[in-house]
């Protein structure tokens, strides 16, 4: 009986769910910079749109529904699908099978990308809102000249701990080797990020193509096992914010996620450096709709739009018109946008050759599978 | 005669077409890339190294017994709750039958996350414990708990076939079996057990063989700790930055064989097809 009126609430409530999803109407009115420019008549075409899930102002809880916006202002369709990690979007694309006209990946598989000719040059002067984006993010390792890409988000990785569990605050990634949180340390379930973790502690490059680094890094990576409590990626949401581990890396924008749900939080950039990415709209060579979607980026360049997606990913945003916004939330996040950001060392991942991505996950599967 | 050898081709074609669109086209992709190199070259190397690699070994080796657990478990749990719920009255049937079937209609997915939840450091049982002035236990990361979450997700496969072959078993042989001098230890040992083997074997491939290719349960209730088969091939699809299809088919293809071979083994001892309960996989 206990299970049938589980089974009923849990009905209800999807139901429920279901019901005020509908209920809160969407919001879809923007204004734009330049109203003159989106009135092309591009009515009929279709853009499709490839980014990273959960990484754009859907309009849930009376947010900007951006591509509903972006719709209703040109009158071309867009076709919005996510991917879930650098590799498969890459995977993807390569395969040929589909045509992109947006696509928003990391800075490494940016520069691979546009090594291997699979980007198109962007046409600034067709982008003018491209003016809003700070100067420090021109001429990136992943695209020196500025053809090729327009910044869209930017985080870091740190450590996220519990202050009641952990009592003195971590300024090392040591603290994620340290006896006394043995079975309450999280790390990364994905081999790029935890290797970093190793590397940045032994002070290593994370981009070495030397194996005996990368030896280093997973003796380094084995010797924690016994003291991990998991490795996970998005469950560590849950872990945090339920206090179940005392530590995890994770990223800035989704430590101010959890915090709000546990005040007991704590964040920090360790001393030894850590992981800063760019994410990046770009346009693949196999572009139908060049000039649309120029038009597409430019729109998500616009004040008003940058700053609902700012607010809704909570990551930092590239976007002078979003940091300066007085209506932006996080302006000024000592996480986000920190003060002493020169001091803290961060390093890009940059795309490695076959052998060496090879040889790391040979090494991490020596790590987690024991 | 002609007519309704046509009428059948034409009836089947649907069927036929499906099977071959989405049963064996992907099997033999599965088996195109077991045997192939990333160029496409041929080669056997793929097998061996999946059977010289001491992690996939240990993995491997650790699925089976897992599985095994799992079904043993499951087989201890179901059979006298199955013999019971045969005993009981119409309506009473019904609702075990209700209650046994209620959490198959919520995703493995969701029943997976919300047993984790429950099972977690600070999760509802530790906080009983707690309250109760007990130590808190870590579940999750146990072997126990991995098992523990397949025997609890697909005890229902076990439960239902061997309960359908009790229940089909003739009245009037229980009636002879009593007249004849067995109590009920020696019907059920004489009369039941023998004529429910079908409904048993049936149940044991039904729950050994999704338990051996489990993946989201181990990762869930181990933090990703305890890899199992079913990880390591998600891992070479889809989570490795160098995805390597080639081993993760080879993989799948021996864990396919491996389920064949159980099942013919499994076959080989139920000597009565005919028999109710029995499933056709």
């Amino acid at each position: 009986m206990k299970k049938l009126i589980c089974a009923v609430i849990a009905v209800l409530l999807i139901v429920g769910l279901f019901g005020l999803s509908f209920l809160g109407e969407s919001n879809t009115d923007v204004d734009v910079i330049d109203e003159q420019y989106y009135k092309n008549d591009y009515t009929g075409i279709e853009l499709n749109v490839f980014n990273w899930g959960e990484y754009i102002s859907d309009g849930s809880e009376g947010a900007l529904d951006v591509i509903g916006a972006f719709e209703r202002k040109t009158g071309i369709k867009v076709n919005y699908t996510t991917f879930d990690s650098n590799e498969s979007m890459y995977a993807k694309l390569k395969s040929g099978s589909v045509s992109y006209d947006i696509i928003i990946p990391s800075d490494y598989m940016i520069d691979r990308m546009r090594k291997e000719g699979m980007l198109k040059e962007i046409d600034y002067s067709k982008v003018p809102n491209y003016k809003l984006i700070d100067e420090k993010y021109h001429a990136q390792y992943f695209d020196p000249e500025d053809k090729y890409t327009v910044p869209y988000s930017v985080g870091m990785v740190g450590l996220i701990y519990n202050k009641k569990m952990v009592k003195e605050e971590p300024d090392s990634w040591g603290a994620m080797w340290d006896e006394r949180y043995k079975g309450n340390i999280l790390t990364f379930n994905n081999s790029r990020d935890a290797f970093a973790i190793a590397q940045f502690y032994l002070g290593l490059d994370v981009n070495s193509t030397d194996k005996s680094d990368w030896d280093k890094a997973a003796a380094k990576l084995k010797e924690q096992n016994p003291i991990l409590q998991g490795r996970v990626m998005d469950e560590v949401f849950n872990k945090m914010q339920a206090g179940n581990a005392a530590m995890a890396p994770y990223y800035a924008g989704d430590y101010l996620t959890m915090a709000d749900i546990n005040p007991d939080l704590g964040f920090v950039y360790p001393k030894e450096g850590t992981n800063i990415f760019i994410d990046s709209m770009c346009i693949p060579s196999n572009s139908k709709n060049y000039e649309a979607a120029m038009m597409f980026i430019n729109f998500m360049l616009e004040p008003e739009v940058a700053l609902a997606n700012a607010e809704y990913i909570c990551y930092a945003s590239p976007n002078t018109a979003v940091v300066d916004h007085p209506d932006y939330s996080l302006a000024g996040n000592e996480f986000l946008y920190p003060e002493n950001q020169d001091a803290i060392k961060t390093e890009y991942y940059k795309d490695l050759d076959d052998e060496t991505r090879k040889y790391f996950e040979k090494l991490w599967e020596e790590v987690i599978i024991n | 005669m002609n007519k309704t050898k046509s009428g059948q081709v034409v009836l089947n074609a649907p069927y036929l077409l499906w099977s071959a669109i989405f049963i064996v086209v992907p099997l033999l992709f599965v088996v195109y890339y077991a045997f192939t190199t990333a160029n496409g070259s041929f080669t056997f190397n793929n097998i061996i190294n999946f059977f010289t690699n001491e992690q996939y070994m240990t993995v491997f080796w650790r699925s089976m017994l897992y599985a095994v657990w799992a079904t043993v478990i499951s087989l201890v749990i179901a059979y006298p709750f199955s013999y019971c719920m045969s005993k009981v009255n119409a309506s009473s049937q019904r609702m075990l039958m209700l209650l046994v079937m209620l959490p198959m209609l919520m995703n493995l997915v969701v029943r997976t996350y919300s047993w984790q939840q429950i099972l977690e450091k600070n999760g509802l049982v530790n906080t009983l414990l707690e309250s109760i002035g007990l130590e808190p236990i870590q579940f999750l990361g146990n072997a126990g708990v991995i098992i523990f979450g397949m025997v609890y997700n697909y005890l229902p496969f076990m439960i239902l076939p061997i309960y359908s072959s009790i229940s089909k078993v003739d009245k009037s042989l229980l009636e002879a079996s009593n007249d004849l001098g067995c109590n009920t230890f020696g019907t059920i040992q004489k009369v039941i057990l023998p004529l429910s083997i079908p409904g048993v074997l049936s149940g044991i491939t039904m729950v050994f063989v999704p338990c051996v290719s489990t993946f989201y349960i181990s990762r869930q209730f181990s933090d990703g700790n305890i890899k199992m088969i079913g990880d390591v091939i998600e891992d070479k699809f889809y989570r490795s930055s160098v995805p390597d299809y080639n081993i993760g088919a080879t993989i799948s293809l021996v864990l396919m064989l491996i389920i064949l071979i159980s099942l013919a083994v499994v076959n080989k001892f139920s000597d009565d097809d005919d028999q109710t309960g029995g499933v056709v996989i």
